[in-house]
């Protein structure tokens, strides 16, 4: 189970929390203008990235607010977690480990912030601890 | 049935040749579709130059790692005609391949537990018949006669208010399925090379000419993807999009217990599906992790939550202990029917896209997907599951009748 650090509440159970799947899919501006084809791509195609995936989760048994967040899709190790609307933070990633070496538990996936703290939106990897730029501040 | 003895391995099954610098054909992917694929390219279309490429062991992927549920009760035309067909191919092939993987037609009950259920169980029964597909709605007593350790008490949070039953549907030993495809494979001339993962494709201008692997290039005309979780990463690495999401499922199994299951239940709203394998283990399945993922591994929260849904229904089970889990990735779609055909690349052809299901369906994706490579057009049974469904707008949405949520 994953142990995610909800950027309101502190971290808390995956069963806490709702996918929303892949993060930063823009509703097409002129919906009007769209063919088939792009409306097949915005409906149905999404990322399926194996690595470092920028995905959304919604906190729906605590804060019910949505925020974003960088995961390795193949060791589950969260990277980031970033508000709603702000770009992608940078994270150089470490080399994927293969699958079946995931670590879920709380020292890989947070550096310290157990207790709620809406400052602390942005987690790094201990392998990367300055590399990440994820903007500071409360979920939109 | 849980009494069968298994049948004996054939002293020989497959060579372990060294890939040749080119073949006919190059089948990415040595799980039951891909083996089936090559089985029938070279029965039914004369090609025997050709090789599956298998990253891991044989069968090493899903194929060795699903439930083994085959059942052909779909709602749409068009997934009965090709599951339908894929049954019909289960019923033949032990004979055909001589090889007996205990195929059992023990039959799978869908449960039904509330009004809604209910109402979908019964059109889907009736949508069934009209496709010529055994199907049957029993009534609480009726399904008490058929699986005596089934719960159909009033007083549980889901009580059981009846189910659809497939008489012919049933399990069989999944590995000794892709072994019975990987022995006539090779008897055809087919060579199975193992650890071998493509790394990239060779392309002139749009077309495939051959793939990169860690044992070298190899060069090809034709190239039949069938690395279920894994189809969309090789789709980019050729230069197109797959509309597929990988995510996680988890089977387990219980220590051996005496025949006390004598069909499949399947429950879609609790939750848990259960049959029992011939040497006399419970095997369990339940849903995916909500998120895309690469690790062939679940969540722990998911086997709880489909333990409880299975003591309510087999209060009998309280007390078995779970020996072994494990997962596997699935290829989602967004209507739950697998994507079979042509791709953006010449020569280029995919099978995927069969998620959480598409065990059932081996032989005949392995049937059609053959016809489509050896020819470049589409089966009639898999025209209907071409990729250009999601532009018309034509999908065949199966979330109800596909049994695991995702
Ligand atoms: C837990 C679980 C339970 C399931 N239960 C059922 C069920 O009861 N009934 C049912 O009908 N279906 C079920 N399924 C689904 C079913 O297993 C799959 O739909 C089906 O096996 C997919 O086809 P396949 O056998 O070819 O896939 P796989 O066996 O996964 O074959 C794909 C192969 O491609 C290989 N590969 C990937 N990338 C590369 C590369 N770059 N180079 C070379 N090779 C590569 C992989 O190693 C793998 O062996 C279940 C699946 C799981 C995980
Ligand atoms: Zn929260």
């Amino acid at each position: 189970m994953l142990l995610i650090p909800c950027p309101n509440c502190g971290s808390r159970d995956e069963t806490e929390f709702h996918y929303g799947g892949q993060a930063h899919v823009p509703y097409p501006e002129n919906p009007n203008d769209l063919s088939d084809v792009e409306w097949a791509e915005f409906l149905f195609y999404r990322e399926n990235t194996k690595g470092i995936f920028a995905e959304r989760w919604l906190h729906s048994t605590g804060c019910r607010q949505w925020f974003n967040m960088l995961r390795d899709t193949v060791t589950y190790d969260i990277q980031a977690v970033y508000p709603m609307g702000t770009p992608r933070p940078d994270v150089s990633v470490p080399a994927a480990a293969e699958s079946g070496t995931a670590s879920t538990d709380a020292e890989s996936t947070t550096t310290g912030t157990s207790a709620p703290s809406i400052s602390a939106s942005s987690i790094a990897p201990a392998a990367t601890p300055a590399s990440t730029t994820a903007p500071k501040g409360a979920t939109k | 049935m849980s009494t069968e003895q298994l049948p004996e391995h054939p002293e020989f099954l497959w060579r372990n040749p060294e890939p040749k610098s080119s073949y006919d054909a190059v089948i990415v992917g040595g799980g039951g579709h891909g083996l089936a694929t090559a089985y029938y390219l070279a029965k039914n279309h004369g090609m025997t130059n050709i090789a599956v490429l298998e990253k891991g062991w044989l069968a090493g992927g899903n194929m060795a790692r699903n439930t083994t549920i085959i059942r052909s009760n779909y709602l749409w035309d068009e997934s009965a005609a090709i599951y339908e067909h894929a049954l019909k191919l289960w019923e033949i092939l032990p004979e055909e391949l001589e090889y007996d993987f205990l195929f059992s037609q023990r039959g799978v009950m869908n449960l039904a537990h509330t009004l809604g259920d209910v109402r979908e169980s019964i059109r889907r029964v009736g949508a069934n018949k009209l496709n010529g597909v055994d199907a049957e709605w029993l009534d609480p007593q009726q399904i008490k006669e058929l699986c005596p350790i089934l719960n159909i008490n009033d007083n549980i949070r889901y009580p059981v208010m009846g189910a659809t039953y497939q008489p012919r549907a049933g399990i069989a030993k999944h590995d000794h399925v892709a072994w019975a495809f990987a022995r006539k494979c090779d008897e055809l001339g087919v060579d199975i090379i193992q650890n071998c993962e493509v790394t990239g494709f060779l392309k002139d201008g749009n077309r495939v000419t051959g793939v990169k692997t860690n044992q070298g290039t190899i060069h090809t005309e034709k190239v039949g993807l069938c690395a279920a979780g894994h189809s969309s990463v090789l789709a980019e690495m050729a230069g197109f999009k797959l509309p597929i999401q990988s995510h996680p499922l988890q089977a387990l199994v219980s220590e051996l217990h005496e025949p006390v299951h004598p069909t499949v239940v399947m429950s879609n709203h609790v939750h848990v599906y259960v049959s029992q394998a011939h040497k006399g283990e419970l095997v369990m399945g339940a849903g995916v992790d909500s998120y895309n993922g690469y690790g062939q591994r679940g969540s722990f929260h998911v086997i709880e939550h489909q333990m409880a849904a299975a003591v309510e229904l087999f209060p009998i089970f309280a007390r078995a202990h779970v020996l072994r889990t494990w997962g596997g990735i699935v290829d989602t779609t967004l209507d739950a029917s697998p994507i079979v055909g042509t791709t953006p690349v010449e020569n280029m052809f995919v099978n995927c896209g069969w998620g959480t299901g598409g065990f059932k369906g081996t032989p005949a994706a392995g049937l059609t997907f053959a016809h489509t490579m050896a020819t470049g057009t589409p089966h009639k049974l898999n025209k209907p599951f071409a990729l250009e469904r999601f532009e018309t707008g034509a999908l065949i949405d199966e979330h109800g009748a596909a049994a695991v949520a995702h």
